[in-house]
């Protein structure tokens, strides 16, 4: 019983330690600005091994970057006495606010459905927790996946790490404009004919910086006196404009 | 060159905005309207969430309304005894106006309500002001036609008058009162000022000269824009104040020059435009309800 516990714990544990990931990352934070137009990020990183590079298994490498989950209604429309509106709707407990998965090779070759259902790697994997009272929920995530990869905050990207020499990889990321702020989870994943042999996550602070900070926190903290403070600048600038119009005529 | 905007939280082009808010000034100053109506729909229409859209939109009103009324105030053209009993049955509309649209969010549907009120107030009074308008031409066009003149309606049989002295008006307080009251409610549930529906109102219903209905009306929508400004950004935190600012710089220069062009041209002139461009919007709205969108699903973020 004990040997097959034991077995079983194996089992679950990464096939092997014999190759690691050894990464760098070209930003270790990103910090949202009053210019903020989105941001790259480069993933780079080697393969450390202390036994010669194995031949008759392929190697794959997965790198994702996950933005912070966030609840989300999925609503579809429907035509209603001539008018189309909003019918059904799927409440999602979690999906991430962003989310990008780069392979070395095309997903079926670098990743098992098994191991995809583990450690949870594309994007239908990743978002959790389905709810509502209509049956075909599969088409309401989908349309979740694609509504959120036209506005770039989903990405696939097959082939876009590339691996050198069973070795060396590297990957570049898009980060949109549209970020939402937070904790992003990067995560690498080394691969053999499918079978996850490695894993190595990190973590990159998403926050806004300097005058956008403070606006964002004076707004949530302190909103009265941010309203009025709109409401100044508002008053403020019609009157300016009007003075200086006037100047201008006279 | 874009700009992030923290509470938005997106990046966009800050010309884009700065163009959107002097196009909504123009009309501003011309017609009397904020501008809410035509400038919430933009909004959405670039990405901005619709909360968040639909709240600041009231800020930038009170800006580019400011920056008209004072060119309104310099004419004399404001009956301030008039905007203030609009204004006073207005916020008390606002305050309405806010219960009932969080009753009907609690409800769902939300979105379908406002789109709907978006065609019908802009559908009806737009056709109402265009017929009006047309006719009035035509009545002007025929030398030695003879002016229609103003009927005494229901409107003058009621109690509690007073004296309007700017708009040489002698009518209860009632109907204003309940006028600012619909514009509050109206306001709060469409995210607008409220102009394009007080405008007609007082035109047609209060019987109030063309010329001192537009700052009158500017008078009252200040107010109740910065209340509701205020209300959204204590409740929701969805003013966001760097879009407020790129939209006001293009408005209140707007509004300059709208109220400049708005003098040189003749009052039924002044109406057929505003009419033809109510109607294009609810023309708009109404599609967007007929046709089936390309896109049937939509998001929403989810309660926690």
């Amino acid at each position: 019983m004990i040997r097959l516990i034991m077995f079983m714990i194996l089992l679950a544990l990464p096939a092997s330690a014999d190759e690691e990931i050894v990464l760098g990352l070209s930003h270790d934070q990103v910090a949202i600005t009053a210019t903020f137009e989105g941001s790259n990020i480069l993933v780079f990183g080697a393969v450390r091994r202390e036994t010669p590079i194995p031949d008759k298994s392929e190697l794959g490498v997965i790198v994702t970057i996950a933005g912070p989950d966030m609840p989300v209604d999925i609503w579809r429309k429907d035509r209603r006495a001539g008018i189309w509106i909003n019918t059904d709707e799927v409440e999602v407990d979690a999906a991430p606010s962003f989310y990008a998965v780069a392979t070395s090779a095309p997903m079926r070759d670098v990743l098992h459905h098994v191991e995809d259902l583990q450690y949870r790697i594309t994007a239908p994997r990743k978002i959790r927790a389905i709810g509502g009272q209509v049956s075909d929920s599969v088409a309401f995530m989908n349309a979740l996946i694609r509504i959120r990869t036209d506005e770039g905050l989903y990405q696939r990207l097959e082939g876009a790490v590339d691996l050198e020499q069973d070795t060396l990889f590297r990957t570049a990321i898009t980060l949109p404009a549209n970020l939402t702020e937070g904790i992003y989870e990067a995560r690498i994943f080394l691969t053999r004919n499918g079978r996850v042999i490695d894993e190595y996550i990190t973590e990159i602070p998403v926050q806004k910086v300097g005058l956008e900070r403070w606006l964002y926190n004076l707004a949530h903290n302190q909103s009265l006196i941010y309203a009025l403070m709109s409401l100044a600048i508002a008053v403020g600038a019609g009157w300016g404009a009007s003075a200086v119009f006037g100047m201008i005529r006279r | 060159m874009q700009v992030y905007l923290p509470i938005a939280e997106i990046s966009v082009n800050a010309f884009l905005l700065l163009g959107i808010g002097g196009l909504v000034g123009i009309l501003s100053g011309m017609f009397g309207v904020g501008g809410g109506f035509l400038i919430t729909p933009l909004l959405f229409f670039i990405g901005i969430p619709p909360a968040v859209a639909v709240a600041t939109s009231t800020n930038q009103v009170v800006a580019s309304s400011f920056s008209a009324l004072l060119a309104h105030l310099k004419r004399k053209t404001v009956d301030m005894k008039m905007g203030t009993v609009l204004l006073v049955g207005g916020l008390a509309g606002s305050a309405l106006g806010v219960l009932l649209f969080n009753f009907l969010r609690s409800l769902g549907q939300v979105d379908l309500l406002v789109q709907l009120c978006y065609v019908l107030f802009l559908g009806v009074i737009g056709a109402l002001m265009f017929v009006e308008s047309l006719n009035a031409i035509r009545r002007a066009n025929r030398p030695g036609a003879r002016v229609v003149r103003r009927k005494h309606n229901w409107v003058h049989n009621l109690p509690f008058k007073m004296k309007f002295r700017v708009s040489g008006l002698y009518i209860s307080v009632v109907p204003p009162l309940l006028v600012g009251v619909l514009v509050g409610v109206l306001a709060a549930i469409m995210g607008v000022g409220g102009g394009f529906i007080m405008v007609p109102a007082m035109i047609y219903l209060l019987g109030m000269p063309t010329k001192v209905v537009i700052g009158t009306s500017l008078f009252q929508i200040i107010f109740v824009a910065g209340f509701t400004t205020v209300l959204h950004a204590t409740t929701n935190h969805t003013v966001d104040v760097v879009l407020a600012l790129l939209l006001l710089i293009g408005g209140v220069v707007g509004a300059q020059f709208g109220t400049r062009w708005g003098v040189r041209m003749k009052a039924e002139q002044l109406r057929i435009l505003l009419a033809t461009l109510v109607l294009g919007v609810c023309i708009k709205l109404a599609i967007d309800l007929l046709i089936q969108p390309t896109e049937l699903y939509s998001l929403t973020a989810g309660a926690l």
